[in-house]
């Protein structure tokens, strides 16, 4: 356990890090806001309304079947460090649950989702 | 209390040494850069140039720090932080010698990929903070990219996995004593290479930076950042880039094993010497190729890549399984 407070000590310092510095470059810069400045950058042109507007995204089914491939990461992983030990069956029943998820993928290649469009 | 203190320093001299990696990284990077394209480099600031990243970060630390008007300041202030943490956090868990690291998780690896893709919510912040629209595109080409190659990058990191039968860093080095796993025929190179293309992608670098592409988006999620805030989003993208680095040459270049790494200060020149060589492949590639399209880059993911990773992770248990709990 002390090994993941070493973890977590140096996650709060990499915060500090973060804080410190900005902190130090606030006492530092310069402040000289006007409205030209505190514009959007769109190349020079002025802006025109917000970036915050519903446009589709384009891979919403992808995003769909990396989720399937995640859950199958998830049983990949303690499978990897057992496979060793726990011989060819281990092996082919993993390979026939590898096999069954790739039907799906195969699927989705047919279907075209993993298309760009 | 005494255990506390001794963490606590471990931490913060990993915490300066990765700092300072990272500042000289990006000198070395454009020290190489240019020698490819036949001109010098920095040169000016100290002999050849060494002290150019310092004067850089002075630079950065004086510039004016502008928050667009239209933004939503909690969001763009949060998000350099939040993109900052699990960049370098991922450094926690690589050890750079025998018993040379902050924390030898027995489940280092699996750390290591769990957080580094965690680095996408802080970089999405940004770019959804920052209310621009090249910015805001480029956050959503980031989580495109990420949720394509984050499992052929799984997947190929597993490999090693399944050769040492361990998640820990230093048992997988330990199981590469006799043969560095990029010497075992086919899977060994292919594994390495898949590993390669993906963490290319993983860390959106050419050819795969649809998401920064200058020409189109500008500089993509951080656009609308200055002064301090850009510093730390440049740290955390070199940190991670060095950091996946290191595990390339953790996982698949035997990490601190070469001739006379029992001492554990030429272990760590070994394990520097490589991830260095992950590193410039990485730049190399960088400088040779240019930019693919976003569709072509999900077909390299979804048809080529994945399968692909997904197979030799099976031939590879296939292998291992045949062979038993003997050790390879």
């Amino acid at each position: 356990m002390s090994e993941y407070l070493a973890v977590a000590i140096f996650a709060a310092f990499i915060v500090a890090f973060g804080v410190v510095s900005i902190g130090v470059a606030w006492l530092l810069r310069p402040a000289r806001p006007d409205a030209v400045k505190l514009e959007n950058y769109e190349c020079g042109a002025e802006p025109i309304g917000s970036a915050w507007v519903q446009f589709p995204v384009g891979f919403y089914l992808v995003a769909l079947v990396f989720i399937v491939f995640d859950a199958l990461a998830v049983f990949v992983i303690p499978w990897a460090l057992v496979v060793r030990t726990a011989g060819l069956g281990a092996f082919w029943v993993m390979a026939a649950f590898i096999a069954i998820v790739m039907l799906g993928w195969v699927y989705a290649y047919r279907e075209g989702v993993l298309e760009w469009k | 209390m005494e255990h506390l203190a001794l963490d606590a320093l471990a931490a913060f001299i990993l915490l300066n040494a990765v700092i300072g990696m990272v500042t000289y990284v990006t000198l070395l990077e454009r020290k190489f850069a240019a020698r490819m394209q036949s001109r010098i480099g920095p040169y000016r600031v100290g002999p050849h140039g060494l002290l150019q990243p310092i004067a850089d970060a002075l630079k950065l630390m004086m510039k004016e720090d502008i928050v667009p008007r239209a933004a939503d300041r909690w969001v763009y202030n949060l998000a350099p932080i939040v993109f900052l943490i699990p960049c370098v956090l991922i450094f926690a868990t690589i050890p750079f010698a025998p018993r040379l690291g902050l924390a030898d998780l027995n489940i280092g690896v699996l750390f290591f990929l769990a957080v580094s893709s965690l680095e996408i919510v802080g970089l999405f912040m940004g770019g959804w903070g920052s209310n621009n629209k090249y910015a805001l595109l480029s956050a959503m080409r980031a989580v495109n990219q990420i949720i394509s190659y984050d499992l052929p990058f799984v997947f190929a990191a597993l490999i090693p996995v399944v050769l040492a039968g361990s998640l820990q860093m230093s048992a997988i080095v330990a199981a590469q004593q006799g043969l560095w796993f990029v010497a075992y025929p086919v899977i060994g190179q292919l594994g390495f290479v898949a590993f390669l293309v993906a963490t290319l992608a993983a860390e959106n670098r050419v050819p795969f930076d649809i998401l920064e592409a200058e020409s189109e988006l500008v500089a993509g999620f951080r656009v609308e950042y200055s002064g301090m805030k850009f510093a730390i989003i440049q740290l955390g993208e070199y940190a991670h880039m060095i950091a996946s680095s290191f595990l390339g040459a953790l996982l698949f270049l035997g990490g601190w094993l070469g001739p006379g790494s029992d001492i554990p200060a030429i272990g760590v020149l070994w394990f520097l010497l490589k991830a260095m060589l992950v590193f410039l492949v990485v730049t190399w590639v960088r400088w040779s190729f240019v930019r693919i399209r976003v569709d072509q880059i999900l077909a390299v993911s979804w048809k080529l890549l994945l399968p692909a990773t997904l197979g030799l992770l099976l031939v590879t248990a296939f292998w291992v399984a045949l062979r038993g709990g003997a050790g390879a």
